[in-house]
Order: structure tokens, then sequence, then C-alpha cells
């Protein structure tokens, strides 16, 4: 037998890691003190943090007011919250009747239960409840928060505002966005020339230019085309045309995502004999949204910021009502409040879609690559 | 198994005279092939000669810009409508199987039986168990793709083609892209689908399979076919240089 010759006879027993690896002290060793810089960086951070997160503490909570009728419950030198809580239901509801908010919570409720049920996986009869949210629930809502009929009474929509009407714009902006961006996006890969090139000029007239010039458009500039009779409500104005302008941003997500879905999936949906609408349908589109997943909540979540700039033409969005509230003299010089709660506000929302976002992409995740 | 063998007359595949152009590229010139009811045909030739080209033109996953096809009866033209037909009745195999990732093997197998066929789901489901089965793979029907391996990904591909009961099946390498020791679990199934009557038309480098299944071998170049000729004839005796130097390549190494 030669010297090269070397046979293993006995396989060799798993072994624990060695102490201090493992675990959390194990875990600090190696991202927070693995050497003398690190350990210096990250002293230093926790001296930030200190010096920025005690006193906005102090600030917020410890020192603040949060009940009263006027500002001269604020006397601690804290925050004054009470700016916020007396003005709650109006930056809530807007100028909406007070004693109809009813049907505006109402609306909302329905809609958390339906979505809080499509969102958790266990419940059964998820078609039912998405044929719902998609199409009866839109006319329940419309009737419940316009009025007009089975005896509820009209509250026009200059009378909207606060929280409910951002939310408003956002979930319809949302709603009709996606479904106009995946069509534009079909249109604008397709073989046939005119939808081809109406897709394109869409999408790049509507991409360059701001939200605030089509704001600006439908409510000054649409009014002059069309007869005079016809009036539009400014609140449907202000709606398709963010509709139309993040529909056109969708359809770039949406085409970055058909683009990442490999030709082999167009082929074996072709060979086994399934048309376009079917091939989309389903085997492209729930592939590549699963990809646009990020790309999505990303647009949905600069659009529900966006929703904000009706400001400028006039509509209370959450932004403007607390705005107005600043202005009123019995309050002058608690913006720091007040913008603080519109911040907290819309950060809760989009940071809830970005959690949810991050659930759907582990949710989807089947343990393959791209093939 | 002997391969001469008697067989229909009905042609199930013809192609008359087809010419292919990739832009200014001649891709295929003026390709004749004949294949009979139940025929079994292995395309070989060097890479970019065309042979991929040649089958996939047959379901029209390629467009061919002169000559006829004829596919079970039906003309491929640029009627929507046959190229449906033909597609129901051509199934094929890939080389990187594309199966799809996002629906279990069960899903995969029973979709075009159930949005193609109108297949009631219940029934679908059960055809698909059933070729799931005579791929020897039905323990993993309700696994993603992506948990198998590449050898059962590809029997999975075949039983997905299989569950529209084609009548006329294509392979496009479908062992390129698989590891060594799975290239045979895919070949055997190969080989008992041809022992069941099955059209086939196999674009592949296995000449151990060609010389047990095939009628007939073809060999492509530079966009024509060269030599076609029976198994034995073909690999014992070519006529043409070309094949005879591309047999010497693929056989003496």
């Amino acid at each position: 037998m030669s010297d090269l010759s070397k046979v293993r006879h006995e396989m060799l027993p798993d072994l624990p890691p060695p102490e201090n690896t493992t675990g959390p002290v194990g875990w600090m060793r190696r991202h927070l003190f693995s050497s003398v810089t690190n350990t210096v960086l990250t002293l230093f951070t926790l001296y930030i943090l200190y010096i920025l997160l005690v006193p906005t503490i102090d600030w917020a909570f410890i020192k603040a007011d949060w009940f009263g009728e006027t500002r001269d419950a604020c006397t601690s030198g804290g925050a004054c919250w009470v700016f916020v809580t007396t003005r709650f239901s109006q930056f809530l509801y807007g100028f909406y009747p007070e004693e109809l908010t009813w049907r505006i919570n109402l609306a909302f409720i329905l809609l958390a239960v339906q979505l809080v049920w499509l969102m958790i996986p266990k419940l059964p009869f998820k078609g039912i409840v998405s044929v719902l949210v998609l199409f009866v629930y839109p006319v329940v809502a419309f009737y419940l928060l316009y009025g007009g009929s089975f005896g509820l009474d009209v509250v026009e929509t200059h009378k909207w505002g606060g929280l409910s009407l951002t939310l408003v714009l956002a979930v319809i902006g949302i709603v009709a966005a996606l479904p106009f961006g995946v069509l534009l996006a079909l249109g604008r890969r397709s073989e046939m020339p005119i939808v081809k090139s109406f897709c394109v000029v869409y999408i790049e007239l509507w991409r360059g230019v701001p939200l605030i010039t089509v704001l600006f458009m439908a409510s000054v500039m649409l009014p002059l085309f069309v007869p005079a009779e016809v009036t539009f409500d400014k609140l449907l104005r202000a709606l398709i045309g963010i509709v139309m302008f993040q529909s056109a941003y969708m359809a770039e997500v949406v085409r970055g995502g058909l683009q990442a879905i490999p030709k082999g999936q167009y082929e074996a949906a072709q060979a086994l004999g399934l048309n376009y609408w079917k091939m989309m349908g389903l085997i492209v589109l729930p592939q590549a949204l699963k990809l646009m997943i990020p790309g999505i909540v990303n647009t949905f979540i600069a659009l529900f910021k966006d929703t904000s700039l009706v400001l400028i033409i006039g509509l209370f969005d959450l932004l403007a009502i607390v705005q107005a509230g600043l202005t009123d003299p019995k309050w002058l010089g608690y913006s720091v409040e007040g913008y603080a709660f519109v911040a907290l506000m819309f950060w809760i929302f989009c940071f809830g879609m970005s959690k949810y976002s991050q659930h759907l992409e582990r949710h989807f995740h089947t343990g393959h690559g791209s093939r | 198994m002997s391969n001469t063998r008697q067989l229909d007359d009905k042609v199930m595949v013809e192609m008359r005279g087809v010419n292919k152009w990739y832009g200014q590229f001649h891709v295929l010139k003026d390709v004749n092939l004949k294949v009979r009811q139940g025929e079994r045909i292995v395309i070989c030739g060097p890479s970019g000669s065309g042979k991929s080209t040649t089958i996939r033109c047959i379901n029209r996953l390629e467009e061919h810009q002169k000559g006829d096809i004829v596919v079970a009866d039906t003309v491929l033209n640029n009627d929507l409508k046959n190229i449906e037909t033909i597609r129901r009745e051509v199934g094929m195999v890939f080389q990187h199987f594309n199966l799809f990732p996002h629906l279990t093997v069960l899903e995969n197998c029973a979709l075009a039986p159930i949005w193609v066929r109108k297949t009631p789901r219940a029934e679908a489901e059960e055809i698909a168990m059933k070729y799931l089965r005579r791929v020897r793979i039905e323990e993993q029907a309700l696994k993603y793709p992506g948990q198998l391996s590449g050898g059962q990904q590809q029997r999975v591909a075949i039983a997905r083609s299989l569950c529209m009961n084609p009548q006329v099946m294509l392979f496009d390498e479908p062992t390129s892209a698989l590891d060594p020791e799975m290239i045979k679990e895919v070949l055997d199934v190969m080989i008992e689908l041809a022992e069941e009557g099955m059209t086939m038309l196999c674009v592949t480098h296995e000449m151990g399979f060609a010389k047990t299944v095939a009628d007939r071998v073809i060999f492509m170049d530079k966009g024509q076919i060269i030599e076609e000729n029976e198994p034995e004839a073909f690999f014992n005796n070519p006529q043409s240089e070309r094949t005879q130097a591309f047999l010497s390549q693929i056989l003496n190494h």
C-alpha cells in the first residue's frame, strides 16, 4: 500500500460549538465589541442615544400635559398634547357632522374587519371576502360616507376631512392604481404597436409631471374643458388625478417584476396551451407580483404620504386640518405637537404596510430560485 | 427492443420546406420532416445547428417564415385557434424543466387540464396523480418544485405534459441540465413512454437512448438536416463526413 493511501473507518461525532460564540453574549462579542474601534464606536453611539432620547421622552411623556380644555392646561413645560386631544375628533373626521360620524366609524370598521380577515391565513372563505371587499364594500362605503339613499342624509364631500379623508384618498388610490398599473405594464410589453404606444405615452406623460401639477390641473383646468352644467365633485377630481398619476408609477414597478420572470415560464405555459390572459393570470403575474411586493408597497407608501398634497387644492386632509388648527389664535405656538402628531399617524400606517409586506414575502416564499 | 416496427401510416407531424431567420441570420434551411404516429425520432447535432429551433417550431414557440407545418391534421399558421389546438395536442419537456415554482407539483400537473381542457378540478387532480404515479413521484405531489432534485423536477415536467393527453411529445435536451446520477431516472421514464407507443421527437445527446429507442436518428448542422437513418446504420455506417466527425467527437472521449 502506498503512503498516499488514507482511509477513515470511524465517522466523527457532532460536537457543540465552543462557548462564548453562541447566545446573547456571543452575539454581543461578535457584533458590538469585536475590536477596540468597535467597542469605542458602540459606547459612543450609546452616549449619543442617551443624550437624544432622555430629553425627548421627558418632553413627550413624562412632563407632558394630556387633557384639558384650553392652553391654560399646559403648565408643566413638556409637550402640550391638549392641542391634539381637544381637537381629536376634528383631526379624525374633519367637518363631518358630529352626530353622523358613526357612519365613518362603521365604514372603516367594516373595511378593517374584511382586511384582517384576508390577512389571517387560517380563516376560510377568502374568495367570498375578496369579492365583498372589492365589489360590494365600495358601494356600501359610498352610501355610508356620502349618503343620499337608504334614509342616510347627504354629506357633501367638502365637509369631509382629517384622517378619514386621508384614508379615503389612500385606500381608493391604492386599490385603483394597482389594476390599472398591471394593465399598463402588460400593455407596454405588448406586441401590438397601438396598445404599446398608448401605454408608453401614458406612462411617460404622467410620470413626467409633478403630482401637484396634476392636482392643480384636476381642480382648475378640468372644469374649463367640460360644459358648465357638468360639475365634477372636487374630491372626485383629485381622486382621478391621484389614480392616474400613481397607476403610471405602479406600471413601471409591475414591468420590473415582469422582466424578472424567465422566458421558460412563458414557454412552458404556452406549450401547455394556455392563452395569453391565462398565462399572465395564472403563471406570470402571481410570480411577478411576489417579486414586486417591496416595490408595490414602496409605491403605496409614497401614495399614502402624497395624499397630503390635496391641501393645496383646498381639501382638508389630516395634515391640512392640523395646520388649520395651528393657525387658531388660541393655540398659536404648538406646531411641534401638531406636526409630531401628524407624523406619528402617517408613520403608523406606513410602518404597518411595510411590516405586512415583509410578512407577505415570507408567506409566499416556496423555497426556490428563479426557476 | 426491436427498432424496426410496423408503424401506422398516419402522419402526425409534417414539415415541408421550413425556413426560419433570426433577423438576417438563416437558422433553418429547407427542413423537411415527416413523423408518423408512434414514431420515435432523435435529433442530434452540434450546438447552434438548429435542432432545438426545429422542434420549437412545431408548437410555435418559434415562428417559421417559410414552408408548411402540419401537426395532427391542423395547419400551423397565424390563426391563434390553430396554434392553441396544436399546443393542446403537443406536449413539451424543456432542458430547464420550467415547472411553475409558485405551484405545488400536483397543481403544476392539474393546471392545464383544468384551465385548457375544462376538466373539473377533482378529476384533473386524479389525472395528475395517475401520471405522477407513472413517473414514480406521487409521494412528492404536495411539495413545491424548488424542494425537488433536478431529476425529480424533470419527471414532474414529463407528467405535467402527459396530463394533457398529448398525441406528440417534444423533448428539448431533457437531460442536459441534470447531474449525472439523475439522468437515468429521466431516461427510464422516457423509454417507458416510448414503449407505450407515444410519438416522440427528442433533441438529445444521449446516444445510448437513441440506439435503444429511436426509429430514426436525424443529424443536423448549420440549420439543415445532413443525414437521417435507422439508428444502427446511422451509428455504424454514417455517410456524411460531418456526421462522421460529429459522432467521433461525442462517442470517443
